[in-house]
């Protein structure tokens, strides 16, 4: 069974309708506006990259499948507001601020520091102590979802698709932070973060060509290795 | 400390129109000092007119054009894009990917919808939609064909899942007929899609 609604890899789908570059960046003037509202509302600094993904994930799977983009990005980042007591159910209804409310202490991003802070990114590669478990060459085999995540609503980035399945390591790309340890305040507990090569025929019953190949990017602890 | 996040509804108290929410919030958090909305119009300025598909292609042109530029960017992109200040927010550490003779590459995003921002741009609306996230790892094949992309059955495809923080961008074929083109036509050839894997570079007359 598979984890959430956003871990769809692999699943049927309908017809995919190319733009060929004619798209407009924001198709809806509402659009650019819900991006950069989550941007500068990150910017705040209560949580983090790992706990928005988070956040769009634990949305009910009935709005997870109905809402289109934006939307999603919307309601995740009203729970996130609404779960960091930044905003109040009760302005949420309201649509506007409780004047009566304490003021929260917070520095807003001002507009002269966007460039910089877009520039700036939100690098994740963190250098440990510890050697690499694996090199590149090794067999690997990657853990089931409900070993790396007992609890349903945990986050971690192993789709479904590839869980369980046998791979071969390509690279290391050193040590980043942990998103399932992240994406719950629990710290970056930084780990080494592999490139990992499958073949269609080893992820899927009826692959179009088997040897082609689907490569995902992957934490130690997702791995375990393979005697060969 | 935080709580942490589970299951709840908060979203729901939101009118239903996303342009009314986007409204809403912007109001509270505009209200409450927690934005400054001159910010708001920055970020989408970055996104709408500063960065896009014309910055990967810059890239591309290059690596056609000069071969040890080409051999750092496949060893390095992080270090090559740094030194070019070319890295940014959901391109801090970038690997690119060079389509061969043997093997092209495609690259997607099934858990969310990871993009080089910083190289691309914002990603068009069908790579996040549902369709491609859920059949490019599984149906490659078919989902190329419906960007009219045909290859051939001993070609290899190499499908990049971006399930962590590396942004994949790919490196396409140089084709024959841009043989002694200028860097300015060249750049005009390398189209977005080559980048993501789901076209070639073309003429840019052919739109």
């Amino acid at each position: 069974m598979s984890n959430k609604p956003h871990d769809m890899g692999g699943l049927p789908g309908g017809a995919i309708v190319p733009d060929f570059g004619k798209e407009a960046v924001f198709k809806e003037g509402w659009h650019g506006r819900a991006l950069a509202l989550t941007l500068a509302a990150g910017a705040l600094g209560r949580w983090n990259l790992d706990a928005s993904r988070n956040a769009r994930e634990c949305l009910p799977a009935d709005d997870y499948n109905r809402f289109s983009y934006y939307e999603k990005w919307l309601a995740g980042l009203t729970n996130l507001l609404v779960d960091h007591q930044l905003v109040s159910p009760d302005e949420l209804r309201a649509g506007q601020a409780n004047k009566e409310a304490a003021d929260i202490v917070a520095t807003p991003l001002p507009a002269a520091k966007v460039p910089a802070v877009l520039k700036k990114g939100g690098p994740t590669r963190r250098a440990i102590a510890a050697e690499p478990r694996f090199i590149v060459g090794d067999v690997v085999m990657t853990k089931s979802l409900s070993q790396i995540s007992p609890q349903q609503n945990n986050h971690t980035r192993l789709p479904y698709y590839a869980s369980v399945k046998k791979g071969v390591i390509i690279a290391c790309h050193d040590a980043h932070i942990l998103p399932d340890s992240h994406a719950h305040f629990k710290g970056e507990a930084p780990e080494y973060l592999y490139g990992v090569r499958f073949l269609a025929g080893d992820l899927f019953p009826n692959p179009e060509r088997p040897g082609d190949e689907i490569c995902l990017d992957l934490f130690e602890s997702y791995l375990e290795p393979v005697k060969i | 400390m935080p709580h942490d996040h589970n299951d709840d509804h908060s979203h729901s108290l939101l009118p239903p129109d996303p342009q009314l929410q986007v409204k809403a919030i912007e109001t509270i958090l505009s209200e409450k000092g927690l934005i400054d909305r001159e910010a708001l119009d920055a970020i989408i300025d970055v996104y709408q007119n500063q960065i896009g598909p014309q910055i990967g292609a810059d890239i591309v042109a290059r690596a056609w054009q000069e071969p040890a530029f080409k051999e750092r960017l496949l060893a390095d992109a992080e270090a090559v894009l740094g030194e070019m200040a070319l890295s940014g927010r959901q391109g801090e550490h970038v690997v690119v990917v060079e389509n061969t003779e043997d093997t092209h590459n495609l690259v997607v995003c099934t858990l969310c919808s990871c993009y080089p921002w910083p190289l691309l741009g914002i990603p068009p609306s069908w790579y996040k939609s549902d369709a491609y996230r859920r059949r490019a790892v599984h149906s490659p094949r078919s989902v190329l064909a419906e960007f009219g992309v045909e290859l051939p059955e001993d070609k290899k495809i190499r499908v990049w899942d971006s399930t962590a923080e590396i942004r994949y961008l790919v490196l396409p074929e140089r084709p024959a007929e841009t043989a002694g083109l200028t860097d300015e036509a060249l750049r005009g050839w390398v189209t977005r899609d080559s980048m993501i894997g789901t076209g070639f570079p073309k003429p840019p007359e052919a739109g």
